[in-house]
């Protein structure tokens, strides 16, 4: 429905909401203005920022098997994660997948949306085919991906289709060299989220308004390629850029997939699982645990900026 | 709708046609997944790992389901049950709290809203998963680990759809709540008699994604479910892959039924769940 970018529809708001009538009533909306938000606030508090600051506090002590630990240590939880390979390998595997899946989802997705704007009939049922893999979890997609279509054995799926054309069977999971896995756990995470952003494309593309292209076509701009790259493309900035920012948040949250495609390998761990297994495995070292959330946080809050300000996406500006 | 199609004739016609051809490929792709998610669950394991690549089931074998049920290896009934009360549980108590402080912070004047808008914003910025750690810790510390509240309670406070309500609202038009406030009704009754029947569409659109997100979590139920009592569908799946003994055709009508409601919410939502991702993403 709405048309605007982000920062249309935000930035004038919250002067609105303090600054329109400030004189009526202002002990009773008080009130009420706790009320409304009071019940959000406090778990936001007790489930959020307790949980954000206790992390950090746990990060500075020597905290095995314990959440109230004595023995304060300094930075050497930090130390001890930043110098395990471990956990920067686990940082290098995350950038080597995000640097595959942004830009691949990002061409997949506006591809299919593309191409399901173009259609004349059948719209609605191909948008729906597209979409529906958002239904399925990581965890039943693995499961088909693992068990079924990239079982290493000869009654997989892919195995099968390559003896048909006289290859061996490839071990997709079990070997990383050659690093067969990257296409199981990309293309399963590709089919999962392609069709949720296509349909943010689609809602973008229809926005669009058509007047700029008769204005294109009478100027002489041929339809196909210029028009697309001139018109359309420019037009899906503001969108672009929330679903590359989407996607980027996503593929650092990446756990399930890895999880269970992988299982307890020591290869392809991305920091998620990483953390996992430091805080809730055998050693449960919730400080050394703690130190990689936090530095993990640091890094997504920077990336997250840097991106806002190459591609000037809306949040810095609202706190101006 | 088609302004930007190209000029009649012939080649529209073999345009389109290629159009289609490349549309009904793609789709064929992403539609393999799910016919081998139903073949596998109807099939026997003898036939799913046979030496010869089988499109259909010779048999279709529906005592997989009551096979599934009588498992005792995983509790894969109770896990449905476990998630479907957290799915639902989850999703009424998000929408509660987070449309009444969407709303609150949308219209309520307060001098101090503005820096509390920001501290809602701020925890936008740690995604969620990266605080399961200490999420835990503090879960744990306040027993809850394995129970139903733990599974439930520490989700309902989504930074994120508290800001969707917050920028719907802004948008909601004034003039009818501004009515209501006239005949006598307080914040609390404008709300729930004006604002809320006229926006059942946005609460639609939000709940359907919100029963998604939960049903398909994975890693807080994982770290919270330690009891098999406390498993959701997704962790009992889990299950099935680290398992030593292997039943393929348990394994994927676990899956399958595990997918179909979904699918089902899918089918019978498109409308509201389109329009709710799109807004979504738009403002996000």
């Amino acid at each position: 429905m709405s048309t605007t970018t982000t920062r249309d529809t935000t930035r004038p708001a919250p002067a609105e909401v303090t600054k329109a009538r400030p004189r009526r009533g202002v002990r009773g909306s008080t009130l009420n203005f706790w009320i409304f938000t009071g019940p959000f606030l406090i778990g936001l508090v007790i489930f959020v920022y307790i949980p954000i600051g206790w992390s950090v506090w746990l990060s500075f002590f020597e905290a095995r098997y314990t959440v109230t630990p004595d023995k304060f240590i300094g930075f050497d939880n930090y130390e001890l994660m930043l110098t395990n390979g471990d956990f920067t390998g686990s940082l290098v595997t995350f950038t080597v997948f995000a640097a595959i899946i942004v830009p691949v989802t990002w061409a997949l997705s506006l591809g299919l949306a593309l191409m399901v704007h173009r259609l004349r009939f059948m719209k609605a049922f191909f948008r729906s085919v597209f979409f529906l893999p958002t239904a399925c979890s990581f965890v039943a997609a693995s499961l088909i991906w693992k068990m079924s279509i990239f079982s290493g054995v000869r009654f997989g799926m892919m195995n099968t289709v390559l003896g048909w054309f006289g290859a061996e069977n490839i071990a997709w999971l079990a070997d990383p060299d050659p690093p067969w896995y990257w296409l199981v756990i990309v293309s399963v995470r590709l089919w999962l989220q392609a069709g949720f952003y296509m349909i943010l494309f689609l809602a973008a593309l229809q926005n669009i308004p058509p007047v700029l292209y008769e204005a294109a076509a009478i100027d002489g701009a041929r339809p196909g390629w210029q028009t697309f790259r001139h018109i359309t493309l420019p037009q899906l900035r503001a969108t672009s850029t929330a679903v590359i920012l989407l996607l980027l948040v996503a593929a650092y949250q990446a756990f399930d997939e890895f999880f269970n495609l992988l299982a307890k390998t020591t290869w392809g761990r991305p920091p998620l699982v990483e953390l996992y297994y430091t805080a809730l495995g055998d050693d449960q070292d919730y400080g050394a645990g703690s130190a990689g959330a936090v530095v993990l946080t640091l890094l997504i809050c920077m990336v997250t900026l840097l991106q806002g300000r190459f591609l000037g996406f809306g949040k810095g500006d609202e706190s101006r | 709708m088609t302004r930007l199609g190209p000029p009649r004739g012939r080649r529209c016609v073999l345009g389109s046609a290629g159009l289609y051809f490349a549309t009904a490929v793609c789709a064929l792709l992403f539609l393999v997944p799910f016919y081998l998610i139903v073949r596998n669950a109807l099939s026997t394991d003898a036939e799913i790992t046979g030496e010869n690549w089988q499109w259909f089931p010779t048999t279709v074998r529906w005592a997989n389901v009551t096979e599934l049920f009588e498992d005792a290896t995983v509790p894969f009934g109770r896990s449905l049950g476990n998630s479907a009360v957290v799915g639902i549980l989850h999703t009424l108590g998000t929408l509660l709290v987070c449309s009444l402080a969407g709303y609150g912070l949308a219209r309520i004047p307060y001098r101090h809203a503005n820096k509390i808008f920001y501290a809602v914003l701020v925890t936008l910025m740690v995604p969620a998963a990266v605080t399961f750690v200490p999420s835990f810790v503090l879960v744990s510390s306040l027993g809850w680990v394995s129970s139903m509240q733990g599974l439930i309670v520490p989700g309902l406070f989504s930074g994120f759809t508290c800001f969707l309500f917050r920028q719907y609202f802004l948008g909601f038009p004034r003039e009818l709540e501004e009515a209501a406030r006239v005949d006598g009704l307080g914040y609390w009754g404008a709300y729930w008699r004006i604002v809320v029947p006229n926006s059942l569409n946005f609460f639609a659109a939000i709940a359907t994604i919100t029963f998604i997100s939960g049903w398909n979590a994975f890693l807080w139920p994982l770290v919270i479910g330690q009891d098999q009592e406390a498993w959701t569908v997704q962790v009992a799946l889990s299950s099935y892959m680290t398992n030593q003994t292997v039943n393929f055709h348990l394994i994927f009508m676990a899956t399958a039924v595990s997918i179909l409601p979904l699918v089902l919410v899918f089918l019978f939502l498109q409308r509201w769940l389109v329009q709710g991702v799109a807004q979504t993403g738009i403002k996000g």
